[in-house]
C-alpha cells in the first residue's frame, strides 16, 4: 500500500499535459448530470416556501419517518445477524460444505425486492399456500397478517443479507490468519479471540455492507408498495400517481435523500482511518479450520434454515406458481419483447455508465488533487439519491425543458446513469488503484503516447474492473422497478415494469412468468460477480 | 537427554498435501538455551514451532513442555492454555490496537498486570511509542513489539518464526544482537526458525539442521561447521568442496595428493574428501595442478575457484594482499593443520 501512495503523489507530481480537457469534459457529464435531482429538490423546496417547515413537520411526514427509520435499523440489524455468522462458518470453520454453501450464500441477491414482496404474499399472505395448507390440514382458516412491518422486515432481511456477507467474507479469507493465531497464543480462547480481533477487524466489511442493506432498504420501492408498509418511497409514489400535491412528493424525497446521506456518513468517517494493515507471510501456511464439534449440527441448522427461507422456499412458490399457472401464461412474444426490452436497455445502460466513469476513474486515481477529490465525492453522492427521486426529477426537467427527450427511451438510460454510475465507479476505481502506475510510466518511456498507453496497457489490465463494473450495472438495470416505472416512455414495457402491473393486479401466473425470466437474465452477470469475489 | 528439559519433542511426525511435512521429528531444550532450527525453505521448520504451539497436530508423537504433556496420543492442549509465547514472521500485530494494548492483551487481571505491562514496556523500549498504531511503526519497532506482547505473559518458551526476515539487512544485525540481550538477560528459553546460517550461528546455543522434513544435525555452530554429519549439512552451513579419494592397501590419495588416515576406507565406495575453502593454500606455478576460473573480493579476503586438472572444482580463500588473476596456474596444498573429514556417499566417515 506504501508503494501506491508514493506512487500517486509521484503521478501528480509530474507535469500534467494539455490533453487534460479530453477526461474533464466527459466527467463535467456526469457532474451536470448527478446535480439534476439535487437541483429539482432544492427548487421545490423554495416552492414550497413558507409552507416548508409546516409540510415537514406534520404529523404524517413524522410517522412515516418513523416508519421507514424503524426498518431501515431492523433489517440491517438482521441482516447483520444472519450474514456475519455465516461468513465465519463458511470461511473458518469445519462446516459441512463450507465452499458450497459460500457459493449459495450470496445468491438471494439475484431475486428483486418486488419479486420477493409478492412471493411473500402469496405464501404467507391471506389466502396464500400456508393458509390453505393449514386450512386444509387443521381448519385455521386465519393467520396473522404478513402486510405491514412484519413482511417488509422479513423479505428485505433475507433478501439483502448478501450485501454484509460478501464483503465479510471477503475480509476474512484475506485476513492474516497468524492475527488470530497469536491471540490463541497470548492465552484467549475461540470466543475472546472472536470478539476481541476478528470483529473488530471486519467492523469495516460489516458497516460498508451494512451501510448497503440501510440504503437498499431505505430506498426500496417494491417490497414495501406489494407489502403496503407506508414509508417514504411509496408515499412518493403515491403523492406523484396522485398528482394531487407534487410538492408533498418533493419534500418526501428531500427527507428521503438527506436520510441517504445520514447513512452514508461513516462511510467518509472509515476511510480516514488505517487500512487493514498486512505483511505478506513468507510460508504460506493454512491452518487447519476450527472444529465445530458439537456445535457443527446448530451451525449447519442455521445455514440451512436461512438458505431455506431466502432461497428455497422462494424458488418453489414461484415453480409452483408456474406450473399451476401455465394456462395463463401471457403469449411467448410478449415474454420475447419484455426480454429483449430489459436486456437492450441494460446493456446500453451499461456501456453508457462504463464510458462515463472511466474518466471520472482515472482522474481520481492518477491525478489526485483537491479538484478530482470533488469530482470524487460528487459522483459517489449519487449513491444517496433512490431511483424514484432521480426519476421524479427528470420527469420535472423532461416536461419543462426538454420535451424532445421527455418519454423517450434516452430519457430513461440518463436516469440509469444517475442510478448507477456510482456503483460503476468504484469498481473501475479499485482495479485501477490496483495497476502499478509505473507500467504507464514505461510504456511512455517506450515511446508511447497517452492514448496508446491507454489502450495498450491500463485498458486490458482494467480488464477485471471493467467487466464487474459492466456486470454489477446490467444486473441493476435490469432489476430497477421505480425509475422504469416512471421514465418508460408509454408503450415500453420491460420485465421489471410487467411483474409489478400483475403482481398489483393479482395475476399470480404471469407474475411468476416474468419473475422466472428476470432472475434467469439477473443470475448471468450475478454468477460472474460471485465467481470473481471467491 | 537433557535432565528436565523445558520442551521435548518425541517422533514428531505431521504430513501435508504438498510439502512443510516433518517426520520423526526429536529434540530438546533446557532452561534458558537459545535453540535455532536451521534449512532451507519448505524443509518443514515453521511446521515444527506451530506444532509445538498448538496451532497444528501432529499425527504421531508428543511434545511436553515444562514436564507437562502438550500433545500426544489422546492429549491435545489447546494454543492458549499452553503458556508458549510466539513470534510470527509477519509479527500479527493486531492492526487496530495500540503498541500498549497489543503488548497487554494477553495479561489477565492480577493486580500486578499494569507492573509487569510497565517492566515488559521498558524492556523492549516501548516506552515512548505506547500510544502509537502498528502501521505507525517501523519495521524493527513493530518486532520488539511483537517480541514484546510474546514475553508479557512469561512464557514457557518462546517461539520465533523467522523473526529477522522482515527487517533490512543493516537492521538486522543490530535488532538480533538486542534480541538475544533480551532473551539471555531475562532468561527466556526460545526456539527460532531460521533460513541464514549466520544468523543461525550468532543467535543459537545450538543448531538444529532441518532437511525436507528430518532432522539432519543437533549441535554447537562449531560441531556443525567443523564435522558436519551429512554432505547437506557440510554444503548447507558454509562452502565445501567434495574431493574423490582413491584408496589403496597403504595409501589414501586425493586430487590433492595423499592423506593420512589410519582407517582403512577400502571397502567403500564413493569416499569423499570434504575442502572448506579455508583449509587449501595457493601459489602460482606454471606446473600448477588447477587454474584459478573466478575470483570474488570480499575485503580481508579473496574466495577464488578453481578448477583442478582432475575436473574438480575447489574453493580457497586467500589473503586479499595475494593477488592472482583469472586464467593463472595455480598449485593448491592443503594446510598442515587440516583435520580430513571423509564421506561415503552423503554421510560422514567417523574417523579416529
Amino acid at each position: 500500500m506504501k508503494s501506491l501512495i508514493d506512487s500517486k503523489s509521484f503521478a501528480s507530481k509530474t507535469k500534467q499535459n494539455g490533453s487534460m480537457w479530453v477526461l474533464w469534459l466527459p466527467s463535467m457529464f456526469v457532474v451536470i448530470a448527478m446535480s439534476l435531482p439535487l437541483i429539482w429538490l432544492f427548487a421545490r423546496s423554495i416552492d414550497a416556501g413558507s409552507d416548508f417547515w409546516d409540510l415537514v413537520l406534520r404529523p404524517r411526514t413524522l410517522s412515516i419517518m418513523l416508519r421507514s427509520i424503524s426498518l431501515v435499523i431492523a433489517v440491517t440489524i438482521t441482516s447483520a445477524l444472519i450474514a456475519v455468522p455465516m461468513a465465519w462458518l463458511t470461511t473458518r470453520t469445519d462446516l459441512p460444505y463450507r465452499k458450497l454453501w459460500g457459493i449459495i450464500a450470496p445468491l438471494p441477491l439475484v431475486i428483486p425486492s418486488y419479486i420477493g414482496a409478492f412471493l411473500v404474499v402469496i405464501a404467507l399472505g391471506p389466502k396464500g399456500l400456508l393458509q390453505d395448507g393449514l386450512d386444509l390440514v387443521f381448519g385455521i382458516e386465519q393467520i396473522p397478517s404478513i402486510y405491514g412491518f412484519t413482511g417488509a422486515w422479513l423479505t428485505l432481511s433475507l433478501l439483502s443479507y448478501p450485501y454484509i456477507f460478501l464483503p465479510v467474507r471477503a475480509t476474512l479469507s484475506r485476513m492474516d490468519r497468524s492475527i488470530e493465531e497469536a491471540s490463541h497464543n497470548l492465552g484467549k480462547g475461540s470466543w475472546s479471540t472472536f470478539k476481541n480481533i476478528t470483529l473488530p477487524l471486519l467492523k469495516p466489511s460489516i458497516t460498508s455492507g451494512g451501510i448497503l442493506v440501510a440504503l437498499y432498504t431505505l430506498t426500496d420501492f417494491g417490497a414495501v408498495s406489494i407489502l403496503h408498509y407506508e414509508t417514504f418511497t411509496w408515499a412518493v409514489y403515491i403523492q406523484f400517481e396522485s398528482m394531487i400535491d407534487r410538492s408533498m412528493a418533493s419534500i418526501f424525497s428531500l427527507i428521503l435523500v438527506l436520510l441517504a446521506i445520514l447513512i452514508l456518513l461513516p462511510t467518509t468517517l472509515y476511510s480516514n482511518k488505517g487500512r487493514l494493515y498486512r505483511n505478506d507471510p513468507g510460508t504460506p501456511t493454512l491452518p487447519p479450520p476450527i472444529p465445530l464439534g458439537k456445535w457443527r449440527f446448530i451451525a449447519t441448522l442455521f445455514c440451512i434454515i436461512v438458505i431455506l427461507f431466502s432461497l428455497v422456499i422462494p424458488m418453489s412458490v414461484l415453480t409452483y406458481w408456474l406450473v399451476r399457472g401455465f394456462e395463463f401464461f401471457p403469449s411467448l412474444t410478449n415474454i420475447l419483447t419484455a426480454t429483449w426490452n430489459t436486456f437492450s436497455i441494460a446493456i446500453i445502460a451499461s456501456i453508457m455508465a462504463l464510458v462515463s466513469s472511466i474518466p471520472i476513474a482515472i482522474l481520481a486515481v492518477r491525478y489526485p488533487n483537491s479538484w478530482t477529490k470533488l469530482l470524487e465525492r460528487w459522483t459517489y453522492m449519487g449513491f444517496a439519491l433512490p431511483g424514484l427521486v432521480i426519476a421524479l426529477a427528470l420527469v420535472f426537467f423532461g416536461s419543462q425543458f426538454a420535451t424532445p427527450l421527455y418519454q423517450t427511451r434516452t430519457l430513461l438510460v440518463f436516469g440509469y446513469l444517475i442510478l448507477f454510475i456510482p456503483g460503476c465507479l468504484g469498481s473501475l476505481q479499485s482495479s485501477l488503484e490496483q495497476i502499478n502506475p509505473r507500467l504507464e510510466e514505461a510504456a511512455r518511456s517506450l515511446g508511447s503516447g497517452g492514448l496508446k498507453v491507454f489502450l495498450s496497457i491500463t485498458l486490458p489490465l482494467l480488464r477485471p474492473g471493467i467487466m464487474s463494473g459492466l456486470a454489477l450495472v446490467f444486473l441493476l438495470t435490469a432489476k430497477e422497478l421505480p425509475a422504469t416505472l416512471i421514465l418508460a416512455p408509454i408503450g415500453f414495457s420491460t420485465l421489471a415494469t410487467l411483474i409489478w402491473s400483475n403482481a398489483s393486479e393479482a395475476f399470480f401466473a404471469q407474475t411468476a412468468a416474468y419473475s422466472l425470466v428476470l432472475i434467469l437474465l439477473s443470475s448471468l452477470p450475478m454468477i460472474f460477480l460471485i465467481s470473481k469475489r471467491t | 537427554m537433557i535432565n528436565n528439559p523445558i520442551l521435548r519433542c518425541l517422533n514428531l511426525n505431521k504430513t501435508f498435501k504438498d510439502s512443510y511435512a516433518v517426520t520423526d521429528i526429536t529434540f530438546e531444550i533446557s532452561e534458558g538455551e537459545i535453540l535455532a532450527i536451521l534449512g532451507p525453505s519448505g524443509c518443514g521448520k515453521t511446521t515444527t514451532l506451530r506444532l509445538i504451539a498448538g496451532f497444528e497436530t501432529p499425527e504421531l508423537g508428543s511434545i511436553e513442555i515444562a514436564g507437562k504433556l502438550m500433545s500426544g496420543p489422546g492429549t491435545f492442549i489447546a494454543p492458549e492454555k499452553r503458556n508458549v509465547g510466539m513470534v510470527f514472521q509477519d509479527y500479527a500485530l493486531f492492526p487496530h490496537l495500540s503498541v500498549i494494548d497489543n503488548v497487554g492483551y494477553g495479561l489477565k487481571n492480577t493486580g500486578q498486570e499494569e507492573a509487569r505491562l510497565r517492566m515488559v514496556l521498558t524492556m523492549a523500549g516501548l516506552v515512548r511509542l505506547q500510544n502509537r498504531m502498528p502501521n505507525e511503526l517501523s519495521g524493527g519497532e513493530q518486532q520488539r513489539v511483537a517480541l514484546a506482547r510474546a514475553l508479557v505473559r512469561s512464557p514457557n518458551i518462546l517461539l520465533l518464526d523467522e523473526p529477522f526476515s522482515n527487517l533490512d539487512i543493516k537492521l538486522r544485525q543490530q535488532v538480533r544482537v538486542e534480541v538475544k540481550d533480551i532473551l539471555k538477560n531475562n532468561g527466556v528459553s526460545s526456539l527460532f526458525v531460521t533460513h541464514d546460517q549466520r544468523e543461525a550461528f550468532e543467535m543459537g546455543d545450538r543448531i538444529i539442521i532441518l532437511n525436507e522434513g528430518h532432522i539432519e544435525q543437533v549441535g554447537t555452530a562449531e560441531d556443525i561447521y567443523e564435522h558436519p554429519n551429512t554432505t547437506f549439512v557440510a554444503q548447507f552451513v558454509g562452502i565445501a568442496d567434495f574431493l574423490p579419494i582413491y584408496t589403496t592397501a597403504n595409501t589414501t590419495q586425493c586430487a590433492l595428493g595423499s592423506l593420512y588416515i589410519k582407517q582403512n576406507l577400502t571397502n567403500m565406495a564413493n569416499v569423499t574428501l570434504m575442502i572448506r575453502p579455508t583449509d587449501t593454500s595457493i601459489c602460482p606455478s606454471d606446473q600448477g595442478s588447477g587454474t584459478i576460473i573466478s575470483r570474488i573480493y570480499q575485503g580481508a579476503f579473496t574466495l577464488y575457484r578453481i578448477l583442478l586438472n582432475t575436473g574438480d572444482f575447489v574453493h580457497s580463500l586467500v589473503p586479499s594482499k595475494q593477488k592472482l588473476q583469472i586464467g593463472t596456474k595455480v598449485n593448491l596444498r592443503l594446510k598442515s593443520d587440516h583435520i580430513p573429514r571423509c564421506f561415503e556417499g552423503d554421510r560422514a566417515i567417523n574417523i579416529a
